[in-house]
Formats: structure tokens, C-alpha cells, sequence
């Protein structure tokens, strides 16, 4: 039996005698996340992230892609890079702490049933 | 509320606007479709017909360019726009299925006529080119027929006037799309402007068709020429673009595409577009 040189050993893929240099690599639009605020939301909610040049036209990709079934009434977009976000890491030190403290939950007052969003 | 999908939790329940644009026969449904006293039914047909084949063809025109946009969040972009203009072209088509009494339904308007019989302007119809051929008919398609619709809002006819006023909303979201490509290429790099420039050139001749008033029109084609100027003057010199000065397309013994006289692409356009029709006759969709 030959000595196999290709990929998967049908000889379809050539290992040897390619180029193994990557190809140029395509510049790409900066990254914007989107919030989108429904009618019955209170916030803007985070529903997905986007390509574009700069804040204008992030701003009508999100009104194209994220909006196109009715869903919004106002629209924020920002820079994915100028977001400050805590690290998986960080879990434990950041969060693990509040687990135990039950008395920080509002749950021995009595709240009146008329007022809304608490 | 819920937050464990986030459209849930941002969309109205049970919005039947999920389902809008399938599942029905009629787009006019539930309106009084009468012909106002004093209207020529078959005249406001005709009209109807001009408007609708214009929206019908620019949109598969547009819908060519899904999988060959740029990026793919402009290529949504431009697909929305073609289903807008899809969504004209239902309703106007209906309307003329109504106005000449004939009752045929849009389906047999864009599928079972033949291209002679169509009454788009020739600029509707152009195909291929790169980017900037794109935006240049976008830009001046949506500027033209934005003018144009607000001119329809006050029509005599309440059923074309409820068409324009929906449409309004649509074109001049379509213009505003156009128009930030307009100036971003022409006011870009010395390739994008050079690109921007030789579509708006090749375009050109093609534009003084839409403000030509053919006998059958409804109303003077010529008046959202002033607004179409002052709007396109505005973009160019955002944009550092010249106005093109070339002439007009001469029509066939002066008949033009509103005379079911058509560029050579036209034929291509339409055996695709009809090819599923054609084959399957009593296809549901």
C-alpha cells in the first residue's frame, strides 16, 4: 500500500505543492451591537450584532435587519469595541458573592398591586 | 415578561403583521374598490398598470443582487426594499384588475402577459452593472416615484390615494438609503466617486422618460420634476457629483417603455420571472 499524501487518501486534495500562505484578508467594517426598544418594552434589549462603516449606516443595517417584522420603536447601536464588559474570569469574584444574601431581595415588603414595573 | 427570546419579549403578541404578505388572495380585500363617478375605470387601469409594472420590475431587478451585495447587511437592505416595492406592485396590479372590470388577479398581470404588453419605463429594467449602477438607479428611481406618490396622496381615487400614502413611508426610507450610498461613494475614494459618476452617466438617458405624461396618464407626469431636481441638485453637490447633461433614449418611432416598447434585456428579465408560472399553470404559492 502507497504512502498516503493527501487528504483523506483520495487524492482530490493535494497536501503538497500548495501555496501554504493565507491569501490577502478582506478589511472589515467594525463591529456594532444592537438594541432594539418594542413597543411593550421599557429598555432597549440586545438582539444581535452588525457590520458597517460608521454610526449612520449601523444604524439603517439595524433598522434592516433587526426591525423588519414590526419589533421596534427606537433603535440604539454602539461600537462593540467601546464596550466594557466583565470577563467569564472575573465570574466568582464578581457575582458568586451576592448569591447568599437573600435579605438584598425586596421580598418583606408588601407591594401595592397598583404599581407597576417593580 | 420574558426574556428567554429576546423578540418575544420586544414583539406584540399575535401581530398578524408576522405573516404579512402570504396566506391571501386578494391585497385589496376589505376595501370598496369602486370606480369614483367622473373616473375612466380603464384609464385609471391603465395608470395603475404604468405604476405597478414599474414596482414589479424594479423589484426583480433589485432581488438580482441577493447573494451578489457587497456585504451581506446591505444585501437585507436591498431585499427589504425589492419586497416593498413587491408589496406596490400587489396592490397596484389588484387595482387595475378592479378598475377595468376585468377582474384578473395580479398573479395574472405580472405572469401571463407578454413583454410588449407591459407598461414600465425602460429605466426600471435596466440590469447588471456594479454597485454604483445600483445606487444610481435606486437613488433616482425612489426620488422620482417619492415625488411622484405624494403627488397620488390627494388623488381622486381613494384607493390609489391609500396606496400612495402607504408608499410614501416606504420610498422615502428608500431614498434615504440611496442617498447615504450616493455621497458616500462619490464623496469617497477617487475609485468609489469614479464608479458613483459613470452610473449616474450611464443612467441618464433613461430618466427623461419618467416625466414624459403619456396619454393614458392619470396625472401630469411632469410635476414632481421640480422636487426630483431640487432633491437630486442636493445629493450631487453633497456627493461631488455632476449632473450628467447627456440626451434623452430615443423611443422606437417615439414609443418608449410605457408603450410596451422595451430594452433587449427585457425579454430575459421576464422568462425568469414567469418561468415557474408558465411551466406549473395552477401553481399555489
Amino acid at each position: 500500500m502507497t504512502e498516503l499524501t493527501s487528504e483523506g487518501g483520495h487524492g482530490a486534495v493535494p497536501l503538497e505543492g500548495v501555496p501554504a500562505a493565507p491569501g490577502p484578508v478582506k478589511h472589515d467594517w467594525p463591529l456594532y451591537e444592537v438594541f432594539v426598544r418594542g413597543k411593550r418594552g421599557l429598555n432597549h434589549v440586545h438582539v444581535g450584532s452588525l457590520h458597517a462603516a460608521d454610526d449612520q449606516m449601523a444604524l439603517h443595517h439595524a433598522r434592516d435587519l433587526y426591525t423588519r417584522r414590526n419589533e421596534g420603536v427606537s433603535i440604539w447601536v454602539v461600537r462593540a469595541a467601546d464596550i466594557t464588559a466583565s470577563s467569564p474570569d472575573e465570574k466568582d469574584p464578581f457575582f458568586a458573592p451576592s448569591g447568599d444574601k437573600v435579605y438584598r431581595h425586596p421580598t418583606f415588603y408588601d407591594i401595592p398591586e397598583d404599581v407597576p414595573h417593580i | 415578561m420574558s426574556f428567554d427570546n429576546v423578540y418575544e419579549a420586544i414583539t406584540e403578541e399575535n401581530d398578524a403583521r408576522w405573516a404579512f404578505g402570504t396566506g391571501f388572495e386578494d391585497p385589496l380585500s376589505g376595501m370598496d374598490t369602486s370606480v369614483p363617478s367622473g373616473v375612466d375605470g380603464a384609464r385609471l387601469a391603465a395608470y395603475c398598470l404604468m405604476l405597478g409594472d414599474d414596482a414589479l420590475i424594479f423589484s426583480h431587478r433589485l432581488q438580482e443582487w441577493c447573494t451578489n451585495a457587497p456585504e451581506l447587511e446591505d444585501e437585507v437592505a436591498i431585499a427589504n426594499i425589492a419586497l416593498d416595492l413587491l408589496g406596490q406592485a400587489r396592490l397596484l396590479l389588484a387595482r387595475a384588475g378592479k378598475a377595468d372590470g376585468s377582474s384578473r388577479t395580479e398573479d395574472s398581470f405580472a405572469f401571463l402577459r407578454a413583454e410588449n404588453e407591459f407598461r414600465n419605463v425602460r429605466l426600471a429594467e435596466l440590469g447588471g452593472g456594479h454597485f454604483g449602477h445600483l445606487i444610481a438607479r435606486l437613488f433616482v428611481f425612489s426620488t422620482w416615484r417619492l415625488a411622484l406618490f405624494q403627488q397620488l396622496e390627494s388623488s381622486v381615487d381613494p384607493v390609489l390615494a391609500a396606496i400612495a400614502d402607504k408608499g410614501v413611508k416606504e420610498l422615502t426610507y428608500h431614498r434615504d438609503y440611496a442617498a447615504q450610498w450616493l455621497v458616500r461613494l462619490g464623496d469617497g475614494t477617487p475609485l468609489s466617486h469614479s464608479r458613483m459618476q459613470e452610473g449616474l452617466d450611464e443612467l441618464w438617458p433613461y430618466v427623461g422618460e419618467l416625466f414624459r405624461t403619456h396619454p393614458t396618464e392619470f396625472v401630469d407626469a411632469a410635476l414632481p420634476r421640480p422636487e426630483f431636481d431640487a432633491v437630486l441638485d442636493q445629493a450631487l453637490a453633497a456627493a461631488t457629483l455632476v449632473r450628467p447633461s447627456s440626451g434623452e433614449l430615443a423611443g422606437v418611432s417615439g414609443r418608449t417603455g410605457r408603450d410596451g416598447v422595451h430594452t433587449e434585456s427585457f425579454g430575459y428579465l421576464l422568462a425568469e420571472l414567469q418561468s415557474v408560472a408558465r411551466a406549473m399553470p395552477d401553481a399555489k404559492w
